[in-house]
């Protein structure tokens, strides 16, 4: 990386510490996660490619490396490289709807 | 601790928000010009909201003893409209000049159609024929990667653009890395739910920190927060980080961004 700031460089730490600092804050998020795939599973109609979208990532949470993060937005983004003709919304919907 | 708000609506904000940051540190707050959550129908509201920024809103942020700036555009939101657009480019000239002008934006795209693309290109030219720095906002979510992808290109694209003057804002994992490699500043925003929260910014800190990174929180009338800035600062601390390389991250990094502008002031002289 370019002019590295003194913040760079991930200090040393123990997956100890790690945990001590962010393991509650992600329990709960992963039960939120759950209860929410329980919540889909409850209701009628199919996947909608939001959902579609997020049940594609979590195969990625389990995957080794530390690139999950930028490897789930570049599988949510829109792979064209040309811009559009016109919009027919003013919004993004978190997953690119032309996601199969 | 010190910070500066580089990127922050507050004309969507309470006096409580300008009392919060205050007492969180903030040094001073930067209002990019953006879109109001509806479109405006004429070229005089987009007027009336250049006096707000340069006029109005200092004063308020004075009362908490905050140096106010602004930047100044049109929005990628309400750039489809092509003939509104160029109503107010040719507004912005007149507003130029007022002494907490930074630069033009936050330009940028929204949905990357072709009309805001040529929007774009003209706020670039306007920004290099008056010298001014530039404020980029990349679009939203999935439209992210691709959106950084076409604004950078038109940036370089451009031999009078320098990098260096460009602040490429809400970055995120996946658009960080290309914005920094091509020498131009990345803004990471601070979002509850969209962009990033502080606990992943510090992650991105710890692995692409620059010279060349500002955290903002880009407060607005959205669910946002306006001192997530010192929360990513306290997540900092949190993890061992040093208080000289936490204030050379929050302080001193967007200082000397902002510093390209004659009329920004480094709130540390002021004092
Ligand atoms: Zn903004």
């Amino acid at each position: 990386m370019p002019d590295p700031h003194p913040l760079a460089g991930t200090p040393r730490r123990s997956r100890d510490q790690v945990a001590d600092l962010h393991f509650m804050d992600a329990r709960f998020k992963l039960l939120d996660l759950a209860a929410f795939l329980d919540r889909l599973e409850r209701a009628t109609g199919a996947d909608d490619h939001r959902v579609r979208g997020l049940r594609q990532a979590l195969p990625i949470l389990l995957e080794g490396g530390d690139d999950r993060v930028a490897k789930i937005l570049h599988l949510w983004s829109d792979p064209s490289l040309t811009p559009i003709e016109q919009a027919d919304t003013k919004s993004a919907s978190g997953v690119w709807p032309g996601l199969k | 601790m010190r910070y500066i708000e580089p990127h922050g609506h507050m004309v969507s904000r309470t006096t409580d928000d300008y009392q919060a940051m205050a007492l969180a540190g903030c040094a001073a707050i930067c209002e990019p010009a953006f879109w109001a959550g509806f479109d405006r129908k004429s070229a005089d509201g987009f007027h009336d909201y250049f006096c707000q920024l340069t006029q109005h809103e200092p004063k308020r942020a004075a009362k908490y003893g905050l140096p106010h700036y602004c930047w100044l555009c049109i929005n990628p939101k309400e750039s489809e409209d092509m003939a509104l657009a160029a109503d107010v480019l040719a507004l912005i000239p007149q507003f130029i000049g007022a002494p907490t002008v930074l630069g033009i934006g936050e330009i940028g795209l929204n949905k990357n159609t072709r009309n805001e693309m040529k929007i774009l290109e003209q706020h670039i030219e306007l920004a290099v024929k008056h010298d001014q720095l530039i404020l980029v906002h990349t679009p939203h979510l999935e439209d992210k990667r691709k959106g950084t992808r076409l604004i950078t290109d038109v940036l370089k694209a451009h031999s009078g653009v320098r990098p260096e003057r460009v602040i490429i804002d809400h970055v995120e994992e996946h658009t960080i890395a290309g914005v920094l490699d091509q020498g131009f500043w990345a803004g990471i925003t601070l979002y509850p739910e969209s962009k990033a929260t502080p606990v992943r910014a510090v992650d991105m800190l710890e692995n692409f920190a620059s010279q060349r990174v500002w955290l903002n929180s880009a407060c607005d009338w959205g669910h946002s927060d306006p001192i997530a800035v010192p929360k990513a600062a306290a997540e900092m601390r949190r993890r061992g980080h040093s208080a000289a390389a936490i204030d050379s991250l929050v302080y001193g990094n967007p200082v000397r961004f902002l510093s390209q502008s004659k009329n920004f002031k480094d709130p540390q002289a002021l004092r």
